[in-house]
């Protein structure tokens, strides 16, 4: 390779697109890292917090598309205080700053407001594509922005966030020269949509694929919407609780009919059966569905439609319905990849017995021999079924159990379910992803660390029993990159054994654990490389420095260490202290 | 403040107590953290406790764990408000117009949003409520839709998202004259 010019070596580079790929052809030689870095386009920052803007601007000047994630994934549930941070306003400021041209952000867990998303649409004359996940502190005011702005932006996708709905005009917003719209989804606001404007918007954008509308969204008008994009590819729905008239029914079944190309379905907050039954047509096309919304759509209505998707590879569904029903998707759906069941009674209030169990696990793991990815909530499980399905599906790359009551045991025989693990990491050998649940004790965490050899994420609560089970954990897992506990006696011993570990790691998080202050504390001096943030909302930053010897002893609420390459982070709360 | 009640009982739950480590162990020491949730997580909570409180004399209510089950804020909301919904008991408030002799009883679960609620309160009590402007308030009448919050304030209708409303209004008062003037424009 010494022989060829570089333009050469840049195209053939051109080739390899994953982010694995090209950070692992850096490190090759001076030369190729430079060539590297200078033609690379694509960048992903798995946590916004282990580099900066300046020196990712240094690093790749060609910088077109740039993925960032800021807060831990347990903010999901709410064990992260609102203002932990994860701003995404300075790196917006500094890629402006640069006349970076960019084109692309995807964003998850990070707070954006309407300053950053007004700043975006001026800075970045050939921006095209924003995706927003899970993301906070921004109105349609800010998408108003986006739209008047951006006059060549293909894909606005809004996925899970909360948006302050002001119910204003954004949608009016995109100039009538707007044709280029390949994907729009604004599923998760709240209000009303001037829904004159979005039909005049998806009659002008020929090459719209995507489209995913709110619950204000009514049937007259997504009939409408479908008969002027019959293109549509991945269509998600509003909220229609009553059943329609007959006319308005066959006007949305005409429509429906002509979207040969539909693939995907989503949405879905409410359904009535009739409401179904109109989607019957294309259910033999589709690929990808999700009724995880849809709470009160009974089994067998559901059983009905999925009876008919016969080419699906994802299904996203609510454990309404039933081991039943699952069994129906397994003897239906041959081609299904991945599987989320969704719990409809989070409390364990009713006294459901149409919920799924173990039984649906098994027969699915036996009918679908294409699944790797599953996410699974149940009321019960037992040794004997995850035994079995790691038997029938030793494909899996993603496998997340969660049995609802903490420290369930086997309901058969009321031991642990470490077997049943067990089984499962030493079957699975390609396993990337792994959420437990039910009583377990250290012995599956010996396994995990003894089978887990691809292992890259690992979810822990209510689990283990001596500092030996993390310790299994973390000498085992040679790929391991994010490691999240709760609530297990996990303590300073496990925490502090390999401290050079945590190089190879992009984070981890123990919450409700055993690990002290002092120990934190003796980590952080160890690890200067590493952010050791402790996380105490009733405290704050000045009292947690003063703490005397006794102090040291004190149990730590929530520890997030990761690795970075800046040092402390100027921008934390009053809660957050970095030791 | 409610948390701190609903902490209280959980301690005294036997059965729902959670412990580390295998059944037949020694008592470890209980892992219930509970009311020390952000702001954020205040809403659902108190939906929670509200629900765990009507099946308290079916059977205990099972201990509610900060993060538990591991679902989204985002889809955890959105079963709560149909769970409020399905009940079927709806959410009755009073509603009251000054000078009118008798208060009226309005089911807010009937409503998707704002202007369906004043379209009825309107042919209700035949009038008219104005225009609506973020900053300013009702204009264009001399009616103005206020409510009473879970705070026991007096607040306008309107100024917060509808589901936050439906949550938080205990009842509802159509103030007319001077006295509108005051929350009408602009605090």
């Amino acid at each position: 390779m010494n022989y060829f010019p570089d333009e050469v070596i840049e195209h053939i580079f051109d080739f390899i697109s994953s982010h694995k790929d090209r950070n692992s052809i850096s490190l090759v030689s001076k030369s190729w890292h430079k060539i590297e870095r200078c033609s690379r386009k694509s960048v992903f920052i798995g946590n916004c917090y282990a580099i900066n803007p300046e020196r990712l601007i240094q690093r790749f000047p060609s910088l077109r598309s740039l993925t960032l994630k800021g807060k831990p994934h347990f903010a999901d549930f709410n064990l992260v205080p609102h203002e932990w941070g994860g701003f995404v306003h300075p790196w917006i400021v500094a890629l402006a700053k640069a006349r970076v041209e960019l084109e692309e952000l995807r964003l998850k867990r990070m707070v954006v407001s309407d300053e950053s998303l007004e700043l975006l649409s001026r800075s970045f004359a050939s921006f095209k594509s924003l995706v927003l996940v899970s993301c906070e502190g921004f109105t349609t005011d800010g998408l108003a922005s986006v739209a008047a702005n951006c006059r060549h932006l293909r894909e606005l996708d809004l996925q899970e966030n909360e948006i302050d709905d002001h119910r204003g005009q954004w949608l009016n917003c995109f100039p009538e020269s707007s044709t280029a719209l390949t994907s729009l989804n604004f599923s998760c606001l709240k209000g009303e949509t001037n829904l004159a404007a979005l039909e005049r918007l998806v009659a002008r954008s020929p090459n719209l694929e995507s489209l995913k509308v709110n619950r204000a969204v009514p049937l007259d008008a997504l009939t409408r919407l479908m008969s002027c994009a019959p293109q549509l590819v991945d269509l998600g729905v509003g909220s229609y609780e009553n059943e329609p008239d007959q006319e308005s029914f066959m006007k949305l079944m005409a429509a429906i009919k002509k979207c040969t190309e539909l693939r995907s379905l989503s949405g879905f907050s409410e359904v009535a059966p009739l409401c179904l039954t109109a989607f019957y047509p294309i259910c033999q096309n589709l690929t990808s569905l999700n009724l995880s919304y849809a709470a009160e759509i009974q089994g067998n209505h559901l059983i009905r439609f999925i009876q008919f998707c016969k080419r699906l590879q994802r299904l996203w569904i609510l454990d309404s319905i039933g081991d039943k029903g699952l069994e129906v998707v397994a003897s239906t759906c041959k081609e299904l990849q991945e599987l989320r069941v969704f719990p409809s009674d989070l409390h364990d209030e009713e006294d459901n017995d149409t919920a799924v169990t173990e039984i649906g696990l098994v027969a699915i793991s036996a009918g679908c021999p294409k699944l790797h990815s599953i996410l699974y909530f149940c009321k019960q499980m037992t040794n004997a079924a995850l035994i079995t399905v790691a038997k029938n599906c030793p494909n899996f790359i993603r496998f997340r159990l969660c049995i609802l009551e903490p420290n369930k045991p086997d309901h058969t025989t009321s031991q642990s379910l470490d077997e049943g693990f067990g089984a499962i990491v030493q079957a699975c050998k390609g396993l990337r992803r792994l959420s437990l649940s039910g009583l377990l004790t250290d012995k599956v965490f010996l396994y995990i660390g003894m089978y887990a050899e691809q292992l890259e994420m690992l979810s822990i609560a209510f689990a283990g029993d001596t500092d030996k089970g993390m310790l299994y954990v973390l000498n085992g897992c040679k790929k391991m990159r994010k490691l999240e506990i709760r609530d297990s006696p996990f303590g300073n011993t496990a925490l502090l054994a390999d401290v050079d570990k945590y190089r190879t790691m992009r984070s981890l998080w123990m919450s409700s654990c055993e690990v002290t202050l002092g120990g934190c504390k003796r980590l952080a001096r160890n690890a200067p490389w590493l952010n050791v943030e402790i996380i105490n909302e009733n405290e704050n930053n000045d009292l947690m420095m003063e703490r005397n010897e006794e102090d040291e002893r004190e149990k730590v609420d929530r520890l997030y260490l990761y690795r970075t390459v800046v040092g402390a982070r100027k921008d934390a709360p009053p809660c957050v202290t970095i030791l | 403040m409610e948390n701190v009640g609903v902490c209280d009982e959980f301690v005294n739950l036997k059965a729902t107590e959670l412990r580390l480590g295998l059944p037949g162990t020694e008592d470890e020491k209980q892992k219930v953290s509970c009311g020390k949730s952000n702001k954020r997580a205040l809403p659902e909570t108190e939906k929670d406790i509200e629900s765990t409180g009507k099946t308290e004399t079916a059977s205990p209510p099972k201990a509610q764990i900060v993060g538990w089950p591991p679902v989204r804020s985002y889809r955890k909301n959105s079963i709560q408000t149909k769970k409020n919904e399905a009940e079927g008991q709806g959410m009755y408030v009073k509603v009251s117009m000054d000078g009118a002799p008798y208060l009226r009883k309005i089911d807010l679960t009937m409503y998707k949003q704002y202007p369906e609620l004043m379209k009825s309160l309107e042919n209700m009590f035949k009038f008219s409520v104005g225009e609506y402007f973020e900053r300013e308030g009702y204009k264009g009448s001399d009616f103005v839709p206020t409510y009473e919050d879970k705070d026991g304030d007096w607040m306008l209708v309107g100024d917060v998202p509808w589901e936050m409303f439906v949550s938080s209004c205990k009842r509802l008062r159509i103030m007319k004259g001077s006295e509108a003037k005051g929350l009408g424009c602009g605090v």
